[in-house]
């Protein structure tokens, strides 16, 4: 049995392949191993120390980022918005969701495509406007504000999401729990919001991460340090006059992981919401 | 006395309606306070001439427009965003297209490749700005380079290429871009694998059988099968790129100088810098009207495309 030129080229061609997939991949995730490497490090040592294990290496760093560096508050923060926003954005999106899909009522057209049009037109500078709002109405630096605004930002895409996995659902079950004589706001709690778990879930983790990451409004409407969230708590560190470089890294490792363990775990959900959802928008 | 039963039916149908009305509620008031009232206030205020804070605005026609056309920082911001997106629409999408073409078929890893690829985009602008800015930061300290980029451009023998990269006017805006690239690369490998598992193996199947090479195949029948694919990475890409802001300034900070300026940054520094609050909201509006345009031109390109 000898080998063929076509193995042998075959052969090639894989190991091509994977070369090229592999070194992508360490540059995706060099950066974030240098990030956590850089975390453990001592301010003697970290601009001159480049071995990948560094040589001394110090625990501390996080405990004095928790604490002297106020990433605990912003830590919770961060926590206290994306749990009220995600709550917010599942209750309000579903509702409506749920309306536009099997309730009827006058303007209803009207309305969905109100929200469908928001997801397409981008407006730039909407945020001035916002923010005067939020002005006069005694919003801004308080966490509510930042709450609801947030809540608008994920609501659109969830409405649409929700409204289209509705459609597709079937209504026997909705039919018998009417029929046992329950009410409008009782099937959307007892039977629709149950089985819509899938798409909740997608809504859930989607909207998670862009809380948790968002930066523009926290800037804009957040400015004590009792309120702020982890981004802009880290973003407290650009532009300052010494940057303590190993309490930023042990920072920056607080903020990026609980989205990269969340990422690790969900990445199905993710990966598939990401890839039908792109097909249907 | 009762009721007719015409009149009793349409108050039922109005308790009805009104009932479903209040499901949409929630979402409408917020949705109108937070969305809606700020989008045609934009337009409103692009007119006006206000400081952000006095009770006097003043109403003055299309003036903001007019400065803005003349305001030469505007429109070089303008051309550094559509430099970055030039880098992302080539670079980063030629990137991401090949690594679906190879993830598309057994190969081993597959899955190691998918979630390590979409790692960059879940993190955040701010994070992925401030590790970048460490990587490639410039200085020396005991005779030692601070950055790892500069060290290992020392270590490995291209000490001539040593850079002030991030504040360097020259290559600052190319640094962004290659970031932006880096962190935004992987939702485009994502769809653009999704769209390629939809094609039916058959027609690679048959495309072999009539002798056409890997070469061939991927021109005359993949790529025409995913062009409605392709448009939506394209569209998408645009969106995303002309609007980078965060990871400037977290890998600058905010003493930005004119050569990394962008739209967004010039909105913001017009609204919070010099109180010119009318016309940064004119920025918005003219900005907003040109991505539109954009995208709908690529849009209306791609159903072309397709009948042909």
């Amino acid at each position: 049995m000898g080998i063929n030129r076509y193995q042998v080229y075959k052969f090639f061609k894989l190991t091509f392949i994977q070369i090229f997939l592999m070194s992508v991949a360490v540059t995706c995730l060099f950066p974030l191993f240098w990030m956590v490497r850089s975390a453990f490090m001592t301010n003697d040592t970290i601009f001159t120390d480049k071995s990948f294990i560094p040589k001394i290496i110090q625990l501390g760093n996080f405990a004095q980022a928790w604490t002297d560096g106020n990433f605990g508050v912003y830590f919770l923060n961060s926590i206290i918005y994306t749990a009220s926003v995600v709550t917010g954005i599942v209750i309000v999106s579903s509702l409506a969701a749920y309306a536009f899909s099997r309730l009827n009522f006058p303007g209803k057209n009207f309305f969905f495509y109100m929200f469908v049009a928001a997801m397409m037109i981008p407006l730039p500078g909407s945020f001035v406007p916002l923010f005067v709002l939020m002005n006069k109405l005694g919003l801004v630096n308080t966490r509510i504000g930042y709450i609801l605004c947030m809540i608008n930002v994920g609501l659109s895409l969830s409405i649409f999401l929700l409204k289209t996995f509705f459609d597709k659902m079937p209504a026997d079950l909705e039919d018998a729990a009417r029929i046992d004589g329950c009410g409008k706001l009782g099937i959307w709690w007892y039977v629709a919001l149950p089985l819509a778990q899938p798409a909740i879930a997608v809504i859930v983790i989607f909207n998670s991460l862009n809380v948790w990451n968002e930066y523009i409004l926290a800037s804009l409407l957040l400015n004590d340090n009792s309120k702020m969230p982890l981004q802009k708590g880290l973003m407290v560190f650009q532009g300052a006059h010494s940057v303590d470089y190993p309490i930023l890294m042990a920072g920056l490792t607080i903020a990026a992981l609980p989205i990269i363990l969340i990422y690790l775990v969900m990445q199905k959900h993710i990966i598939k919401g990401l890839s039908s959802g792109a097909i249907v928008g | 006395m009762s009721t007719n039963p015409a009149t009793a039916r349409r108050n039922l149908l109005f308790k009805d309606n009104f009932e479903s009305f209040a499901f949409i509620l929630p979402a409408v008031i917020i949705f109108s306070v937070f969305y809606i009232y700020p989008f045609f206030e934009t337009f409103a205020l692009s007119m006006q001439k206000w400081n952000g804070i006095s009770l006097h605005r003043t109403f003055i026609w299309f003036n903001n427009f007019i400065d803005l056309k003349d305001d030469k920082i505007w429109w070089n911001a303008l051309g550094h965003a559509g430099y970055v997106t030039f880098i992302a629409l080539t670079l980063q999408n030629a990137l991401a297209f090949a690594l679906a073409l190879a993830c598309d078929r057994e190969i081993r890893m597959k899955r190691f490749y998918r979630v390590v690829f979409f790692l960059p985009p879940v993190l955040s602008e701010v994070v992925v700005g401030l590790i970048w800015q460490w990587i490639l930061y410039a200085g020396k300290q005991d005779g030692q380079h601070i950055g790892l980029l500069n060290h290992f451009l020392d270590k490995t023998g291209f000490s001539h290429l040593i850079h002030s990269w991030l504040s360097d006017p020259d290559t600052a805006l190319t640094c962004i871009a290659v970031v932006h690239s880096w962190k935004g690369f992987g939702w485009g490998f994502i769809i653009l694998l999704a769209g390629l598992q939809t094609i039916d193996r058959q027609l690679y199947e048959a495309a072999k059988v009539d002798g056409a090479g890997s070469w061939r195949v991927l021109r005359n029948v993949t790529i025409p099968m995913m062009i409605p694919v392709i448009f939506d990475v394209i569209v998408l890409t645009i969106l995303g790129s002309m609007q980078v802001f965060v990871l400037i300034i977290s890998l600058l900070g905010n003493g930005l100088g004119d050569h990394t300026d962008v739209p967004v940054t010039r909105i913001f520094s017009a609204m919070t810098g010099t109180n010119q609050f009318g016309y940064a909201c004119a920025q918005g509006v003219t900005f907003g009207l040109i991505l539109i345009f954009v995208s709908f031109t690529f849009k209306k390109l791609s159903t072309k495309l397709k009948q042909a």
